[in-house]
């Protein structure tokens, strides 16, 4: 299939291109990596007027270290994510999701705040994003704003993004000493999406895990964090006990992949997986 | 239109595409590249996959004015008789062929990433790539060969 | 003879690798005008108007047309196996006039300068529809009063096929032991990583048309057939082709459209389908309804079994769309004696897209659901799944053996092929390790899945196949040219798409002739190089094909022979011929090598009487039977109780195939047939929903499996010749994705029998392996899951 026509802007800066998305307005489509709108553009189920290649702003593609937390660029490639020493040190979660996203030449190409704007929900990243409290930088030729990642996601294929807004970076708090991570993807082959997928990060307080952070991929129109895992962790609870609370608050889809029965069962399973993977780091 | 300068193949090329046109077509229609071939249209196959600026990418993905600047290897553009071509052939790592350009540029990119990969880290290196003939089990076979020979420092290759 | 056999490497792959291939897509000759279709968004309604005017507008836009304006030259799409005398056929315009029924089904096209200006000037086509209700449910599609598909049949039934041999009511009456299961062979979508694609190039009033075929042969009769397109004006190449498993053995109304346009508009005319058309709109495979009953003896020999089967031959017929059942029905004894069989299949039509051949085709559908009762038999008896499979198959000195299906198996060996698998598979050690699971209440739980399998194959006889109704006969043709240089060219019948043909049929030619295998060259696919063949499918291109060229080269190196003894002034009988050389016996030094021969055999100066210049020879071969390759398979899955996940740890296929010529493309062959096979147990499904939508039209939704999802495979051989055909050669295409399906699922259903489990439709995807296991009370565990250690269980990739 083939990509309906559209204007092409290439903004040489991020005050160009936040001109750009103004003058364009609510039928402008910003182009990152493409790896998710590509698909969308050939099949016809997206026909942007104009399309807003964010290609040149090469400012957005670095990581930086910003005292208590690292931020990622938008435009860092998951490729550049996997292998940024400042993302390694502070990030592993999302290290380890994004090693689950795609495959290698989709990695070449995607980026990390492209995932994140695009706001699937059976995208890998998204549920990172929450399970780490990573505020994403937005501006607009109104200023720049921080939305926490819990309020970034407002429905499915929905960020809170306006629309003369964009994503430039990602804030990642670091998280201190002796967290233990794990992404759990669960799918039915190595390219399908996740059915439910488990960001955990975990900090062992006496032999029990105390601390600890959990989002799900794929149980909702939204990224979702399980507080009440949390929560239940944070009392005391095993992690077999605290783990049957993951699905609570959900509500998950039922596709081809799985009924919403099923999801909901396997969030409980997976997240006491990827708790007990995490913890044991 | 706007204007887009690529280097394929070690030839540079300019032209004026529409901001639609995706990279495979100006590929394959626009400079005769039919090597690279289009098996999907939602970025599963890997059939269409070459290098950009080294790094592999599938083609039906980018769009040729994202390509603008930039350095594209197809499978016409290795050098003949490339290790790893030679050991797809040897280990009978191809039936039809179609996915064939796709697989071979994106098992030399991860021969790029990790020079001496396992075969469960071949097996997901190339998840992205599908074939439909070979079951992959020579394909992992192949990717292993080509490593070694790879490896293999030059002055031994010429004398062997 | 020293090619045949040799592990050669392949002569195709030099273009292969290198992406100097000649794909159609690759073909864009001066002129082309490119096609794109509009297609049905609903599975079944009336078209009550199309409205073209709009899109004839768009820049770039040479023609639009709709199946009206096409009506009174398209004709009707073939089908070539009428299976009974009162098979309802309804007409199959190759795009749809009044009545649009399946989703993706043809309604207009746009001819344009390119595939852009085409694509888009389809959205400027307005066409009201009027919605007619969906058929998609099979058995409810056979109710009384059932909404019809064709409402001029007046039923969803094409027809029903019946097949009797002994009492098998006798047989099943008071049997000790009644096995009756139902059985789903899922739709699928053979996916060939090539998607279609058809150039019409139009000279006067001939026509070249270039496709992405299993079959220009059989297309270029049909098209002539169905346009009026004089044969003798019509040349069809199949150039390189991105693999076919069954699915480019059609006739497609794109490839009938393009030869209309080419001639309509004398320029030349390219369709390529896109992924997403061609999950809608290339032939689907299986699709089947099994109701099965196996009755045996209590120490497990079989009485006999009795098939009901129903088959989606979706909305119209194809080009052997209702024959593929019955590909499968001389298949349920598999390889067991037993002395009562029937069949009964009906064809059932629906709004979807016809199903026709899939690699197996009706074989794998048959083999399956002996092979899941043969280890439901077991389990009913306490038997090994193995044990009770001895007790029943044709032992070696019993063939040839004529099948309660109406066979005669010509060779096998059984106990040998499952002997060697069971070694290789470290059988009792995973049974242990099995038992050792069980008893530790492991999460995760090991299954062993046995499938022991014979299939038909080589299609084949043109005897059979006419008593079978089919359309056409099952021979094959070859030519060898001996050119004067000594050279050799190779014209075959058959039209690879993967296989390795120019390669084997080298090897075969190199054999014989005792020339050089770079000698030798194999052309194909083209009418007007090789004129006579019945191109490929059917695991039959070595089997007939490559048979038919053997004796090709018999006849040249019989012409030689009479040459050469002239040359040498000897009499036939005195010469030797070997390592490509005849010498007269007893006088080595006094030859002719067969170079030498062809040389004097071009400049004809001096030939016997009664000689005509040149050795060419040609050859048809005709088998006197199918071939019937067999072997087991064996397989070890784990499965996650908790997730329902299922990772297959260890496959063993051993296989006979008879002679080979080549090793390596056997193996490859094998392979592919497993990942094929395994597909269909574990990920694929083609899904219509209630209104006959087809929900995976990506590669995203129908999954086919990466190298990640697929484990190692072992393969192995036994080697017990065929004795049908002189080379003693079998089919192998098939054979893997025949055998592997029901390893697979008996595997996992072993893994789950303490749970009760038995039975897990396919795919077996993890949330159904789930509900199988919640569906049934575990009688002989606890808790399933209790007691394993959080993490432990690691069966998610």
């Amino acid at each position: 299939m083939i990509p309906a026509s559209f204007d092409y802007v290439r903004p040489e800066s991020v005050d160009e291109a936040l001109e750009a998305l103004t003058d364009a307005g609510e039928d402008a489509k910003i182009i990152a990596g493409g790896q998710s709108l590509m698909p969308l553009l050939r099949m016809r189920l997206a026909m942007p007027d104009t399309l807003i290649d964010l290609d040149r702003l090469d400012s957005l593609r670095d990581v930086r270290d910003d005292g208590d937390a690292i931020v990622i660029g938008a435009l860092a490639t998951h490729h550049r994510v996997l292998r940024d020493p400042l993302v390694r040190a502070h990030a592993p979660l999302l290290v380890r999701a994004t090693a689950k996203v795609a495959d290698p030449a989709v990695r070449h190409r995607g980026t990390f705040g492209g995932a994140l704007a695009h706001a699937d929900p059976a995208s890998d990243l998204p549920a990172v994003a929450v399970a780490l409290d990573a505020e994403l930088l937005a501006r607009s030729a109104r200023g720049e704003r921080r939305i926490p990642a819990a309020d970034f996601f407002v429905d499915w294929m929905t960020s809170a993004l306006e629309p003369d807004e964009l994503l430039t970076g990602i804030r990642v708090p670091k998280p201190g000493e002796g967290w233990g991570v794990h992404y759990e993807k669960f799918h039915r082959t190595a390219q399908a999406w996740a059915i439910v997928g488990v960001a955990c990060a975990v900090r062992r307080d006496d032999g029990r895990v105390g601390d600890a952070r959990v989002a799900l991929t794929n149980m909702g129109p939204v990224p979702v964090r399980c507080r009440a895992v949390e929560e239940a962790l944070a009392g005391g609870a095993a992690i077999r006990d605290a783990a049957e609370l993951a699905a609570e608050g959900t509500e998950p889809p039922s596709d081809l992949d799985g009924s919403a029965e099923y999801r909901t069962h396997l969030a409980a399973v997976l997240t006491a997986r990827a708790l007990a993977a995490a913890a044991a780091v | 239109m706007p204007r887009i300068r690529v280097e394929v193949d070690g030839s540079s090329y300019e032209d004026d595409v529409e901001p639609r046109l995706l990279l495979v077509h100006y590929l394959r229609d626009r400079l005769g590249k039919v090597g690279t071939p289009v098996g999907c249209d939602t970025t599963n196959c890997g059939a269409c996959t070459v290098l950009m600026d080294g790094l592999s990418v599938k083609s039906c993905s980018v769009l040729a004015v994202q390509a603008d600047g930039r350095e594209v290897t197809t499978v016409e553009g290795l050098r003949a008789g490339h290790p790893m071509q030679r050991a797809f052939h040897e280990e009978h790592a191809l039936q039809c062929g179609y996915c064939t350009p796709g697989m071979i540029m994106a098992s030399i990119d991860l021969l790029r990433e990790n020079a001496d990969p396992s075969e469960d880290e071949i097996r997901d290196g190339l998840e992205g790539n599908l074939c439909r003939c070979t079951g992959y089990q020579n394909i992992v076979r192949a990717v292993r060969r080509a490593a070694t020979e790879m490896r293999r420092p030059a002055s031994e290759e010429v004398t062997s | 003879m020293t090619e045949v056999g040799s592990p050669r490497l392949r002569s195709e792959d030099a273009r292969l690798v290198t992406g100097r291939t000649r794909w159609t897509d690759n073909m864009t000759p001066a002129g082309t005008l490119h096609v794109a279709y509009l297609r049905s968004p609903i599975a079944h309604a009336r078209i009550t108007r199309v409205d073209t005017e709009p899109a004839k507008g768009r820049p770039g836009v040479v023609a639009v047309l709709s199946g009206a304006d096409l009506a009174d030259e398209q004709g009707s799409l073939p089908c070539a196996w009428v299976v009974t005398e009162d098979m309802r056929l309804p007409e199959h315009p190759p795009m749809a006039v009044d009545e649009v029924r399946y989703v993706g089904e043809p309604v207009a096209c746009v001819v344009a300068r390119d595939p852009y200006a085409a694509v888009d000037a389809l959205e400027e086509i307005d066409v009201d529809y009027e919605p007619l209700p969906a058929v998609v449910d099979m058995e409810a599609a056979l109710e009384e009063g059932a909404d019809l598909v064709h409402e001029g049949l007046g039923t969803n039934s094409s027809y029903t096929w019946v097949f009797e041999n002994g009492d098998v009511d006798a047989a099943l009456r008071d049997a000790p032991v009644l096995i009756e299961r139902r059985y789903v062979q899922q739709r699928l979508i053979p996916t060939a990583m090539e998607p279609r694609s058809v150039l019409c190039v139009p000279e006067g009033d001939e026509f070249t048309l270039y496709s992405s075929t299993q079959i220009p042969h059989i297309l270029r009769l049909m098209l002539a057939t169905v346009t009026g397109v004089p044969e003798h004006r019509l040349r069809v190449v199949a150039p390189d082709v991105g693999g076919g498993f069954g699915s480019k053995l059609q006739v497609y109304g794109e490839e009938v459209i393009a030869l209309l346009l080419a001639r309509r508009l004398g320029r030349p005319v390219k369709w390529t389908e896109s992924r997403s058309e061609g999950n809608m709109t290339v032939h689907h495979g299986r699709d089947q309804i099994q109701r099965l009953t196996l009755a045996a003896e209590r120490d497990g020999r079989l009485r006999g079994i009795k098939v009901e089967l129903l088959a989606d031959m979706g909305a119209y017929l194809m080009l052997v769309t209702p024959g593929i059942p019955l590909l499968g029905a001389f298949m349920y004894s598999g390889v067991y004696k037993m002395d009562a069989y029937s069949l009964t299949c009906t064809g059932v039509f629906t709004t979807k897209m016809p199903t026709d051949a899939y690699r197996g085709a009706g074989r794998p559908e048959a083999t399956f659901a002996i092979e899941r009762l043969m280890d439901e038999l077991a389990a009913e008896l306490d038997l090994d799944p193995v044990e009770v499979r001895r007790r029943n198959w044709i032992r070696h000195e019993e063939f040839p053996y004529d099948t309660v299906a109406g066979l005669t198996y010509d060779s096998g060996d059984y106990e040998s092929a499952t002997e060697r698998a069971l070694e290789l598979f470290a059988y009792d050690k995973l049974r242990a390790e099995q038992a050792d699971r069980r008893e530790r209440r492991d999460p995760v739980q090991l299954g062993i899945g046995v499938s022991v399998f014979t299939e038909m194959c080589g299609l084949a006889p043109s005897r059979v196949l006419g008593s079978l109704s089919y359309g056409a006969g099952g021979w094959e043709h070859a030519s060898v040219r001996v050119l004067p240089s000594g050279k050799v060219e190779v014209v075959t019948g058959t039209s690879p798409h993967g296989q390795g043909h120019e390669t084997a049929w080298a090897q075969i030619t190199a054999d014989r002739l005792g020339v050089p295998f770079e000698d030798v060259r194999v052309l194909h696919g083209d009418t007007a190089v090789s004129h006579k063949g019945m191109d490929t499918y059917g695991s039959r291109s070595l089997a007939v094909g490559g048979v038919a060229l053997y004796s090709a080269c018999e006849k040249v190196v019989d012409k030689a022979r009479k040459v050469a003894a002239h040359l040498l002034e000897a009499s036939e009988q005195d010469l030797e011929f070997s390592g490509g050389r005849f010498s007269v016996r007893g006088v080595e030094q006094e030859g002719r090598t067969i170079q030498e021969v062809a040389t004097a055999a071009f400049a004809a100066h001096d030939l016997p009487d009664g000689v005509e210049p040149s050795l060419d020879s040609d050859a048809t071969f005709d088998p006197e039977n199918f071939s019937f390759p067999h072997g087991t398979h064996l397989c070890a899955a784990e499965v996650d109780t908790e997730t329902g996940m299922v990772r297959l740890r260890s496959y063993v296929a051993l296989d006979d195939v008879g002679k080979v010529v080549n090793p390596v493309i056997v193996e490859g062959q094998v392979h592919g047939g497993l990942a094929q096979g395994i597909a269909q147990a574990l990920f694929e499904e083609a899904v219509y929903d209630a209104e006959g939508n087809l929900t995976t039209t990506t590669m995203a939704d129908y999954l086919i499996p990466t190298a990640a999802d697929l484990p190692e495979f072992v393969t192995e051989r036994t080697e017990t010749p065929a004795t049908t055909n002189p080379l003693g050669v079998k089919g192998v295409g098939e054979a893997g994705t025949i055998a592997s399906t029901p390893a697979v699922v008996n595997a996992i259903v072993d893994a789950l029998r303490p749970y009760g489990v038995r039975d897990v439709p396919m795919p077996c995807t993890p949330e159904r392996v789930w509900r199988a296991l919640r569906d049934e009370s575990p009688p002989d565990l606890a808790e399933p899951g209790a007691g394993g250690g959080l993490g432990s269980a690691g069966g998610a990739r």
